[in-house]
């Protein structure tokens, strides 16, 4: 298995919208009293970038959270592959029907090398028992090599072989948040969730961190929902943007309507402009 | 011949993944293999064979154990003592009721008993996470050695609450058990456990199921984002942690002492088990070789030191100085390598590569 | 109803002795977030030196001023020897020096002092009280009451220092974070001294409590290892959670002992009681009873 035969063909869509992957319906969440999320709802289509914008607070991440069901909305429901699920997923069931994701405060495991968090990311997609483990004999001792392979496509797409056997705790950041894109990228996600991939990069890395993006997407056919602030980023490489204020949709298209509506600018400028 | 990972090549991934990459490493070890098992018991007299080699192969293994709950899962555990103790009341319970049980299977089935009691005392770790987890530990510990104190029928209704480990044979009637075995004999059996255990265990930390440890340690939202179910991998390394340990407590009784103690067990041997995780190195196995190398040739070399020098101490001021010296040497080994021996070796060996030319 | 009551007190009381070494943990535990295992022996080695001293000949009141110097300079030490070369080490290895620490105060204490189990009298009376209670009298001694008595002093004294005083502001402001506390000029290692030396103090006076209850010997440094169920049913960071942990497992092990000890047909739970009482709280609670509650976010 090569990288390019990576990308599982993907799942039939949802019966209700047709090309749509994922759709959020009026979910609201809260903190004891702080609301996060009210009713926001919104769709993903197959394919897509989608890009998920607001100020600071706006509830983004927490968004990020409800669809891969670390948190799960006290209201409303999430449709994935047109299975409805009331106050969201599992975590282990969103990462086991193909959505990956990266985090904001980069979450790598610190202690492994590279190779070893991205091996990591396929621990779904393993299935020798213990014994064989013990043993490294059988079905262990194929699948390590077996999954070797497609990690190393991965290494080689992201250019990071030099880095293979370093411990991700010594890298600079920005090689950090390439090998934790590679980590989400070794589950061969239909839905890959990116949260603020280019924070604290400069210009050249947040271009080639674009490109993998668009890569990944165009190669890989897999869908993206991303959160950023970089307005030029945003812009250029999503198809569609929702916007977030307060834990509020207010807004909802393409860059262009977005960068045109009366609300957004009054959100991002405050009002009296 | 030079120690060189240059030039040396790798032109399959499983050549890649070995766990000694390197030709010379491969030699090493094999030398090593052959003078543990014929020179040692062939060449070394009854004290170093009882003294040293047997505490050593057996406190390794308990250090692999506590290694992967620790080292490997980030779990802290001071609770080692008690699922050793397990370990070796099922082994004693085992051989006594059925007699006629390979003591391999005794072993093995004390060690499976020890892990499910681990699994038992695993189940807070869902929710209690980093030193709030040791008073559970702690709660294992008491309770486990209470408990094989207190009701008799642990010990088979013994008087005297010693009791003696039964001599059992490997094959025919070589024994491996009890003082009645010859200790070249206990000595070897112990080597082939543990050899065997510890390439178990090196195994498991480069698979799958040790990535997974490693991801709940290091970062456990995030492992649980990506499809790893926290309880479950915890649970497993409770499991194979007190699997080992069981194993390791059966082998103390049966094979070192030849009594049954729950004392032999206490929270301070938990304790002494930690140190040569810590100084050894958290997640390393070799690392636990080099603990328990350090833990129990320390007492000894301190005990003898004022005799070489032509000191003579009383022994209780002896037991406190080495109370001392013990405490002053953990505080200066962390001070110096937090990261315990296996970093030292690690970073021995790449000097090693580059020598004699150091850029 | 009047054994009940009784054993109850008697564990009360019990559990601010207890209270008294959990406090120490979680002073240093507030100011420099090092889980301070050495505590034990830091109350074993204050009680050993207090009562060496009283041999040697010392009036009492030199005596203690003598060794709460002892104990300013044991926190010095530690602080230099320790904790500095440690700074940003991960909490395991801090954890793991402090049993270090730990294994030298007790070999060094004995090393000076002996090992033989000492007497401490100075003079608090441990007669028995009867109160009148209902039918009958309840049994309480007096080292009891009085230990209840400077745990309550203590604890107001730390109190006071903690919210009134401008070091407090500074320990406070070390323990929320000690990169920004730094930066405003707060210097770390002086603060360290100081939390040391206090804790190292109220270990002075839970050592002599405890010393005039049981005599001054080696298993004091055990009394210890009761403290950390305590504080971890308390919760890390929470003065009135040790206090309250202390109180709790005091009474809830004298309680289970008289009373559940029985069912089970066997003595001695108090062995384990605390640990688990501890766990089953942290099953529900896993901050403690008055922690900080933890909040995952990613």
């Amino acid at each position: 298995m090569s990288v390019t035969e990576m990308t599982a063909p993907a799942a039939a869509a949802g019966p209700a919208e047709p090309g749509n992957l994922l759709s959020v319906e009026d979910v609201s969440l809260a903190f004891g009293g702080v609301q996060a999320l009210s009713n926001v709802s919104f769709d993903i289509r197959k394919g897509e970038i989608r890009a998920i914008i607001g100020p600071n607070g706006a509830g983004k991440s927490s968004m990020l959270n409800v669809i891969n069901g670390f948190y799960q909305p006290q209201e409303g429901a999430v449709v994935y592959r047109g299975q409805r699920h009331e106050g969201g997923m599992r975590p282990h069931f969103a990462a086991a029907n193909g959505i990956a994701r990266t985090f904001q405060n980069i979450a790598l495991f610190r202690g492994m090398t590279t190779l070893d968090n991205i091996m990591t990311g396929r621990v779904l997609k393993m299935h020798a028992n213990v014994v064989e483990q013990a043993f490294y004999m059988f079905r262990a001792r194929r699948e390590e090599v077996e999954h070797r392979r497609v990690v190393e496509g991965i290494i080689d797409f992201l250019h990071i072989e030099a880095i293979r056997k370093t411990p991700v705790g010594r890298l600079p950041y920005g090689l950090q948040k390439r090998v934790e894109l590679g980590r989400a990228l070794a589950a061969e996600p239909d839905l890959l969730l990116l949260d603020e991939p280019m924070a604290g990069m400069n210009v050249e890395e947040k271009e080639d961190m674009s490109r993998f993006i668009l890569d990944v997407n165009e190669e890989f056919g897999t869908t993206i929902a991303l959160i950023e602030h970089d307005m030029g980023v945003v812009m250029d490489i999503s198809d569609r943007v929702v916007v977030l204020d307060y834990g509020r949709k207010i807004a909802d298209g393409t860059p262009d309507e977005v960068r045109a509506d009366p609300g957004v600018i009054e959100a991002y400028l405050g009002v009296g402009h | 011949m030079f120690y060189r990972e240059a030039g040396q090549f790798h032109t399959s991934y499983i050549a890649d993944q070995a766990v000694f990459p390197i030709p010379v490493d491969r030699i090493a070890i094999a030398a090593f293999a052959v003078i543990a098992a014929v020179a040692i018991p062939m060449l070394g007299n009854e004290w170093f064979l009882s003294t040293i080699m047997l505490p050593f192969l057996i406190f390794a293994l308990a250090a692999i154990g506590l290694n992967i709950l620790t080292g490997y899962c980030g779990q802290l555990s001071l609770g080692t003592g008690g699922f050793m103790a397990t370990g070796a009341f099922a082994a004693f319970k085992l051989s006594t009721a059925f007699p006629d049980l390979h003591i391999l299977i005794v072993l093995l089935l004390s060690g499976l008993i020890a892990a499910l009691v681990g699994i038992a005392f695993g189940l807070p770790s869902l929710r209690i996470k980093g030193f709030y987890l040791a008073v559970a530990t702690l709660a294992a510990q008491f309770f486990l050695i209470w408990m094989f104190n207190k009701y008799g029928w642990f010990t088979n209704y013994s008087a005297s609450g010693v009791i003696s480990a039964p001599p059992r044979a490997i094959f025919g009637d070589l024994l491996v058990t009890s003082s009645q075995a010859s200790l070249e004999a206990r000595y070897l059996f112990a080597l082939g456990i543990v050899v065997v255990l510890a390439i178990a265990a090196k195994n498991m930390a480069r698979s799958r199921i040790g990535r997974m440890w490693m991801a709940i340690r290091d970062m456990d939202i995030a492992a649980e984002i990506m499809g790893i179910r926290p309880l479950r991998t915890k649970l497993s390394a409770f499991a194979f942690s007190s699997f080992y340990c069981g194993i390791a407590g059966a082998m103390w009784a049966f094979l070192h002492t030849g009594t049954v103690e729950p004392l032999a067990f206490d929270v301070n041997r938990s304790f002494q088990i930690l140190f040569m995780v810590i100084i050894g190195g958290l997640g390393s196995i070799l690392g636990s070789f080099f603990g328990a190398a350090f833990i129990v040739l320390l007492p000894i070399m301190l005990n003898n030191a004022p005799g070489w020098l032509g000191y003579q101490v009383p022994t209780d001021l002896l037991s406190h100085v080495e109370f001392m010296v013990f405490g002053v040497l953990i505080v200066f080994f962390l001070i110096v390598e937090p990261a315990g021996f296996a970093r030292l070796w690690q970073i021995g060996k790449e000097k090693l590569r580059r020598w004699p030319f150091p850029y | 109803m009047a054994f009940f009551v009784e054993t109850l007190l008697n564990g009360l009381l019990t559990g601010v002795l207890y209270a008294l070494v959990a406090l120490g943990f979680v002073l240093i535990f507030k100011a420099s977030g090092v889980f301070n295992f050495a505590q034990g022996s830091m109350v074993l080695f204050a009680a050993l030196t207090f009562v060496g001293l009283i041999e040697f000949g010392l009036p009492i009141l030199l005596a203690l001023l003598v060794s709460v110097a002892v104990m300013v300079a044991v926190a010095f030490a530690i602080e230099r020897a320790v904790l500095t070369p440690l700074v940003n080490q991960p909490q395991i290895i801090l954890f793991m020096a402090t049993i270090g620490v730990f294994y030298f105060l007790d070999g060094f204490g004995q090393t000076i002092w002996g090992s033989d189990i000492k007497q401490l009298d100075i003079g608090i009376p441990q007669s028995p009280i009867f109160i009148p209670f209902g039918e009958g009298d309840l049994l309480v001694t007096e080292i009891d009451l009085f230990a209840a008595g400077v745990g309550g002093v203590l604890v107001l004294v730390l109190a006071i220092l903690f919210q009134k005083t401008k070091v407090g502001r500074a320990l406070r402001a070390v323990a929320d974070d000690h990169q920004a506390a730094q930066s405003v000029g707060i210097p770390l290692r002086s603060v360290w001294t100081i939390v040391w030396a206090v804790a190292g103090i109220v270990g002075l006076f839970a050592g002599i409590m405890w010393g005039s209850k049981l005599g001054v010997q080696f298993s004091l440094s055990l009394v210890a290892l009761k403290a950390l169920p305590v504080l971890l049913l308390g919760g890390l960071t929470s003065i009135p959670g040790a206090i309250i942990g202390g109180l709790i497992i005091g009474a809830g092990e004298k309680l289970a002992e008289i009373f559940v000890g029985p069912l089970i047909g066997a003595q001695a739970i108090e062995d384990w009681f605390a640990y688990m009482l501890a766990m089953v709280v942290l099953m529900v609670r896993p901050q403690g009873l008055f922690g900080e509650k933890i909040i995952e976010r990613v």
